[in-house]
């Protein structure tokens, strides 16, 4: 197919990073070769590399594409025959009223569903063209570039250095640890206020200093794209903010998806809107994709603009 | 200006309550007093009685020739305790703390249940019991000795470690868990870096609770370790001795200097466990912190 063609040339490790440029000090190997991708503008790969006969509505240069993919919990199905994809280098909003499906879909992009017994998926998530639950594809490597921040900001219990060095050490990285913490902690803003105390405990930061200590530490791993579930709903509005600027940051390096209850996060801070609701088989369902603005100013479905203009969910 | 809104209770209801929270109050106070009393008289009587003879020829030499007299001390039975007490330890935190995580990481495996099962029935059965079992299939084929008596007690120890072990693991936050596997942690580098870690101070309680039983037992020592005269460090072969051991045979013994002596041990346990738990406390807190 042609998805697979197209991300075949993504994912040639000779197509040079400019994350890797910017920063010649980074020793490119930390990044594993099929988490090598150029992030080429949407706009440029529209012109030069779209796909001949892409639907108007798709994102051309998908980081993610998921197709009929429905979500079973034991005989419950949670999530029923959605597709959608995940424009790279932009922030990708799931947004839909309680129970319509948008965390366990999350969690469907980087397997973290695996971890709970009992969960099914049907349909394909493809990541580059490879199916991410094809049998021979390895959870532990798929959330290595996948990475994820959560709804409660949940640190170790460790110094805010070993926190953000948790996962480069993981996978063996022994270079420059002290940079790479470094680097880290100013790509997620919080370097300024935590460089003379990153011997304290993680947990004796603020709840926004915490989140944004996770978002670092998800950094550092250097994945390719960042799931975030609800990462500013425990926080306060100040906070919430600086989480939203922060996003804006990183949409040039990596490719986010995000999950928010707050209509206005996903009207401020995301490119694309997935709108999600719930079936009355209790089941989750796409009811609309599109660019942000267009679902936020003329939406297709009248259920869409019903949601977003507060009369349900 | 408004009306005055009176906020006293007033009423039969009213007084009916108070007298029954007063009550009650006083009801939970006498058994707290219940509770602490034995345990103060305990402590004070060991003390009272312990303190005379517990000398520094008590703590460093062994026993006299004859133990009619005063004069000698336990050192052989403090060597012996944590010579047995340190082996016992090293097998029985492994094993227990790994059995712990089986039934924490691996909550739908089959044997899980009946590992549980077993854990607590272990924890019921009579010290003497162990004792025998370790005599009858250690002891007839490889004699009595430091090794056999850290056996029995390793076995008393390690249900004790598996239950609390397991409670203290399944306190820990499963957000925690998802950190790190969100990270691409596999299981066992989230065990050993965020679970473990996290249950460090939690662990150390519960195994701190299995030594200090197993350094008091003194029926498995009796049909394993047997006895001995003075300082004992062979592994195995030679009959060990432990502070319980020589407080058991001292204090039915018709001598004074002995029953004193004895005295003097149990203060010297009490001690050593105070002191061991203290210890462990301060590592474990220390490490968390860090």
């Amino acid at each position: 197919m042609r998805v697979t063609t197209e991300s075949a040339t993504m994912t040639t490790p000779t197509m040079t990073d400019p994350a890797v440029e910017a920063t010649p000090s980074q020793p490119p190997e930390i990044r594993p070769p099929g988490a090598m991708v150029p992030p080429r503008p949407i706009a440029r790969a529209r012109d030069a590399s779209a796909p001949r006969n892409e639907p108007e509505a798709r994102p051309a240069n998908p980081a993610v594409e998921l197709s009929d993919v429905s979500i079973f919990y034991g005989a419950f199905r949670a999530v029923r025959d959605v597709s959608f994809s995940v424009p790279a280098h932009a922030i990708t909003a799931l947004i839909g009223p309680s129970g319509s499906g948008k965390s366990t879909l999350l969690r469907a992009i980087n397997r973290m569903n695996d971890l709970t017994p009992g969960s099914r998926l049907d349909g394909e998530v493809r990541y580059h063209g490879t199916n991410l639950y094809r049998a021979d594809v390895d959870p532990v490597e798929v959330r290595r570039r996948i990475g994820m921040v959560f709804q409660k900001p949940n640190p170790f219990p460790k110094s805010i250095y070993d926190n953000v060095a948790f996962g480069p050490r993981l996978n063996g990285y022994r270079d420059n640890m002290d940079e790479l913490v470094e680097r880290s902690l100013r790509q997620a803003a919080l370097w300024d206020e935590v460089k003379d105390k990153l011997k304290q405990s993680g947990l004796a930061l603020s709840g926004g200093q915490q989140q944004r200590l996770c978002i670092a530490r998800t950094i550092a791993v250097e994945p390719e794209i960042i799931l975030m579930d609800e990462p500013a709903s425990a926080l306060d509005p100040r906070s919430t903010l600086q989480i939203e600027e922060l996003m804006a940051e990183l949409k040039e390096n990596y490719t986010i998806v995000i999950v928010t209850h707050n209509m206005q996060q996903a009207a401020r801070a995301s490119d694309r809107t997935v709108f999600l609701n719930m079936g009355d088989d209790r089941a989750g369902y796409v009811v609309e994709v599109d660019d942000t603005v267009k679902i936020f100013t003329n939406p297709r479905e009248q259920l869409t603009e019903d949601y977003i203009s507060g009369r349900f969910g | 200006m408004t009306a005055a809104v009176s906020l006293r209770a007033t009423g039969a209801r009213a007084r009916r309550r108070a007298f029954v929270n007063a009550a009650m109050h006083a009801v939970l106070g006498l058994a707290v007093l219940a509770a602490l009393v034995p345990l103060f008289l305990i402590i004070a009587v060991t003390i009272a009685q312990g303190l005379p003879a517990m000398t520094t020829e008590f703590l460093t030499s062994t026993f006299n020739f004859s133990r009619r007299v005063q004069g000698g001390g336990y050192l052989h039975g403090l060597i012996g305790t944590l010579y047995m007490g340190g082996l016992a330890t090293l097998m029985a935190v492994p094993i227990g703390i790994a059995a712990a995580l089986f039934l924490t990481e691996f909550p739908r495996s089959r044997l899980a249940a009946p590992i549980r099962f077993f854990a607590d029935v272990m924890t019921g059965v009579p010290s003497v019991f162990v004792g025998l079992f370790v005599y009858a299939v250690l002891v007839r084929q490889i004699g009595f000795g430091t090794f056999v008596g850290a056996v029995s007690l390793a076995i008393i120890m390690l249900p004790i470690i598996v239950r609390s072990a397991e409670e203290i693991l399944r306190t820990v936050p499963g957000d925690l868990k998802r950190g790190s596997y969100a990270l691409g942690a596999r299981q066992w580098q989230t065990v050993f870096r965020v679970t473990l870690p996290a249950a460090a101070s939690g662990l150390t309680t519960g195994v701190m609770l299995a030594v200090a039983r197993a350094l008091g037992e003194t029926a498995p020592l009796v049909l394993t370790a047997l006895a001995a005269q003075t300082v004992v460090l062979d592994f195995q072969g030679q009959g060990q001795t432990a502070l319980p051991l020589l407080i058991f045979r001292e204090a039915r013994g018709a001598f004074a200097a002995g029953q004193e002596r004895a005295w003097a041990g149990a203060l010297e346990l009490m001690a050593l466990v105070l002191v061991l738990s203290i210890v462990a406390r301060a590592i474990a807190t220390r490490r968390a912190a860090r």
